[in-house]
């Protein structure tokens, strides 16, 4: 049941983007849905092409694994091309009933069906390169500049791992009170909507005090263990810019640029 | 050193009770007090440092609250409590006693921090400002001495109960505390873990010397402590060595305790007449009892 | 009447990497009024195979009938399996929900369509068989100690007069007391009604003491199915899949072997006691055969 949902979904691997400060894989990521959303013309597209594939192929994760996420927003795809196929005034092209299709609306539903599929692909590289933890760690220190202005940014991170931590085992909790709740015949799929909510009841109640209990347990740990929020603590993994991150950055910008240098001047066929 | 742990002797105590009171005070909506309950009750309690102590008591007897005390965690309402010499009332001391005195609670999904094990482990070196390199030594060590070191890289929630609780003590042993506190750490676990569990805290006090304070309810993970305390209703009721305290199998369940079946078994024997010696604690010690009963008749 | 299960197979994510086998050719059958104890380590499909009891899962292969009638039979309804095979699980507390303690014992027996009257008599019934005072009834179960919730969530199972109570560790976390008193408990409402019981546990000196049939699973399945003495027999082979007889089941054996005439087997305090004073004393007066109706 519940238990099929995996969350952050890390493929363990040895590689170069594994390796690189989870920083520049968020702002890499960043630069890389720009360049997606305003590249114009076959040579930038050639570009983002070659950029996203050269990427994937250094992550040393199976292409399999990309391809699974782009199942889930496969529909989102669907829709979204045929509205831009139908919807887009223009010259047409061919015309069946009401419909027809403009060469714009071609262009566009393409476009939009490329730039989604690589959206994905991108994210994906991020999200199955870099640990759960790594994410919240880059965040941190990526946000620093904003607790001076008054941001609890570490206490924000604390609280994104901790969550982490604990989604699986609310899960695994739920699945269990579930099951206690219908062997004492309780139903949770009949009835309709109003009856569907009145019946969570009993799965939620017991949800809530577990979980409060677990904060509470959880808070009396970390005291015990020294915790005082992020003032003079130091960090097991901290975060250290390498050569290779340095690397990375002038990549992304040399590929952004490139992009940005075809959207310009060699906008053809777009 | 009078009773009090005033004079001249250097005193050998880790832990240092004197009178300890403390009361739950709880308050309806408008804050007026609703009821006073005593959780401890004017307790006296001395450990050596470098003994392995066991606290016994049943659910509710206070032993638990004792535990958070040593922790810091709560504080006296009356009377004193010394943790390595600080006295754990006043502010300033508040983060010394915690690394002085580490503590291992019940539930082992509730006290684990990070996702992955070497970074839990990690956790409270990083909270007291320990330099990257020194915490990862200690990280390697701590592993290395729950006999974690395989897993480090590991989900916790892929790990069985007692393998949780072994994290949870490397993570305290990574704080280099000259005591921990393990309150009822084998609770939630199966037979297996608790052996593992009980097993690297006395691998603990006898290697690294490490103060253990073990709060169970499990007459057998009792037997093999220096000294034994028993708790009911917020008082230290007996205390004394494993054997003193299990020749007493009447006054145990009183205490809504129970002995091991060996010792009870020892002693429907003796009150059938058979010749066995008081306070018997182990199987061996039964056997021998035994076969030199059978011997004589 | 009984429960049979033939041929059980259970698989967890099947078809995948995470693929596990936690049931393996399962057969076994539970007669009415038995007393039976599953053993067996973290992980060796003890809490699955009872889940299938009561069709909380189902089975990946093989065949489970309830009284004759296959459960995965199309007209089967499994709502009514659920009403007849009682199921309390681990830490049954954590299900509490209501804001009355007879509220949320009340839950059952109204799932079961009986009406308000009914189910209110059904759940005084079970409260006062779990011994909970009746001052306490419209409090919220909250407020309740640990061994007093556990009873409130074992009552709201009561209630629904199950004729199979199954229960998974039913005395894990609560004191020495707390846990003879649960026990206890669970041995009356076998005794007095008859109930089929059947008690998943760790501890070998509580199935001992209680229980007159043992089944011990390993790796998915069923290892050893007998009486106590029979199963503790092969004390050797349990320790080595991480289980272990008890104590005094070890001692009799050494003692057996030091060359003292005694029942190697016994398997409960009261049994070894016995046993020893005939050994001791050469009066066989003090034996009394422990009967387990």
């Amino acid at each position: 049941m519940l238990r099929d949902i995996t969350l952050g979904q890390y493929y363990p691997a040895d590689s170069v983007i594994h390796k690189l400060d989870p920083r520049v894989k968020l702002f890499g990521t960043m630069l890389y849905i720009i360049s997606l959303f305003c590249f114009r013309g076959i040579v930038a597209l050639l570009a983002a092409t070659v950029f996203l594939f050269a990427v994937i192929r250094l992550s040393k994760v199976p292409f399999r694994f990309m391809v699974k996420g782009l199942r889930t927003i496969m529909i989102l795809m669907l829709i979204t091309a045929v509205f831009n196929l139908f919807l887009t005034p223009g010259e047409e092209l061919v015309s069946f009933w009401k419909l027809k299709i403009t060469a714009e609306g071609l262009k566009n539903a393409i476009v939009m069906a490329v730039r989604l599929t690589y959206l994905i692909l991108g994210t994906s590289v991020m999200t199955l390169t870099t640990t759960p933890n790594q994410l919240t760690d880059g965040l941190e220190k990526a946000l620093a500049p904003l607790s001076k202005i008054g941001v609890p940014v570490h206490a924000i991170a604390m609280m994104m791992s901790i969550a982490l931590r604990f989604i699986p085992i609310l899960i695994e909790e739920t699945d269990k009170i579930m099951k206690a709740q219908m062997a004492r015949g309780a139903d949770f799929e009949t009835g309709n909507l109003i009856a569907k909510v009145k019946n969570m009841i009993p799965l939620l109640v017991p949800l809530f005090v577990s979980a409060f209990r677990r904060a509470d347990d959880l808070a009396m740990a970390m005291e015990a263990r020294c915790y005082h929020g992020g003032s003079g603590r130091t960090k097991m993994k901290p975060l250290r810019y390498q050569k290779r991150d340095g690397l990375a950055y002038l990549t992304v910008t040399a590929y952004l640029g490139v992009v940005l240098v075809c959207r310009w001047f060699l906008p053809w066929p777009m | 050193m009078d009773a009090w742990g005033r004079g001249t002797v250097i005193c050998m105590s880790i832990i240092r009770a004197r009178q300890l009171v403390h009361e739950y005070i709880r308050r309806d909506e408008e804050g007026n007090v609703e009821s006073i309950s005593t959780a401890l009750d004017h307790v006296d309690l001395d450990v050596k440092q470098g003994d392995f102590i066991a606290i016994l008591g049943h659910n509710g007897s206070g032993k638990s609250t004792l535990a958070k005390h040593i922790n810091a965690l709560l504080t006296p309402s009356e009377g004193t409590l010394y943790v390595d010499g600080m006295d754990t009332s006043a502010e300033e001391n508040i983060f010394p006693v915690r690394q002085a005195a580490g503590m291992v609670f019940q539930n082992p999904d509730n006290q684990i921090i990070a996702s992955v094990v070497e970074e839990d482990v990690g956790f409270g070196p990083e909270n007291i400002g320990v330099p990257t390199e020194e915490i990862w030594r200690r990280v390697e060590e701590s592993l290395a001495a729950v006999g974690m070191t395989k897993y480090r890289h590991h989900s916790p929630n892929k790990l069985s109960g007692g393998q949780k609780q072994r994290v949870a003590i490397a993570g305290v042993v990574a704080m280099q505390p000259k005591c921990i506190v393990l309150d009822e750490p084998t609770a939630m676990l199966d037979p297996n873990g608790r052996a593992d569990v009980i097993r690297t805290a006395h691998e603990l006090n006898r290697e690294k010397g490490v103060t253990i304070i073990l709060i169970t309810h499990y007459m057998e993970e009792v037997v093999d402590a220096d000294k034994v305390f028993v708790m009911d209703s917020g008082k230290v009721v007996m205390q004394g060595t494993p054997r003193q305290i299990f020749s007493q199998v009447g006054k145990l369940k009183e205490y809504r305790l129970d002995v091991p079946q060996v010792t009870i078994l020892a002693d429907l024997l003796r009150q059938s007449g058979i010749n066995i010696p008081i306070g018997v604690l182990t199987r061996q010690e039964l056997v021998e009892a035994v076969l030199r009963a059978a011997q004589i008749s | 009447m009984s429960i049979i299960l033939d041929k059980v197979n259970y698989i967890y994510s099947p078809d995948t990497a995470y693929q596990i086998q936690a049931l393996r050719d399962i057969n076994l059958e539970i007669k009415d009024g038995q007393f039976i104890g599953i053993i067996g380590h973290t992980g060796s499909g003890k809490s699955t195979l009872i889940q299938h009891l009561n069709g909380l899962m189902r089975a990946t292969s093989g065949a489970i009938y309830f009284h004759g009638l296959d459960i995965y039979d199309e007209d089967f309804e499994l709502r009514e399996l659920r009403n007849r095979v009682g199921l309390v699980f681990q830490y049954p507390e954590h299900q509490l929900f209501e804001t009355t303690i007879f509220d949320d014992v009340c839950f059952g027996p109204q799932n079961q369509g009986l009406t308000k009257e009914e189910a209110g008599l059904r759940a005084f019934e079970a409260l006062r068989s779990v011994g909970l005072p009746e001052e306490l009834y419209y409090q919220s179960p909250f407020d309740l100690s640990g061994g007093q919730k556990r009873r409130v969530a074992i009552a709201g199972v009561l209630a629904m007069k199950p004729e199979v109570l199954i229960l998974d560790e039913p005395t894990a976390g609560l004191d020495p007391a707390g846990r003879d008193e649960i026990l206890d408990l669970i041995a009356r409402m076998h005794r007095e009604r008859g109930m089929t019981v059947i008690l998943v546990s760790h501890s070998m000196e509580d199935v001992a003491k209680y229980v007159d049939r043992i089944v011990v699973m390993n790796q998915g399945q069923v290892l050893y199915d007998g009486v106590p003495r029979e199963v503790f027999r092969h004390y050797r082979e349990l320790e080595k899949i991480g289980l272990a007889a008890p104590q005094v089941t070890y001692l009799m054996h050494e003692l057996a072997a030091a060359g003292l005439k005694v029942d190697a087997e016994a398997t409960t305090v009261e049994e070894a006691r016995a046993c020893l004073m005939e050994a001791l004393t050469g009066v066989s007066s003090a034996r009394r055969d422990i009967h387990r109706e």
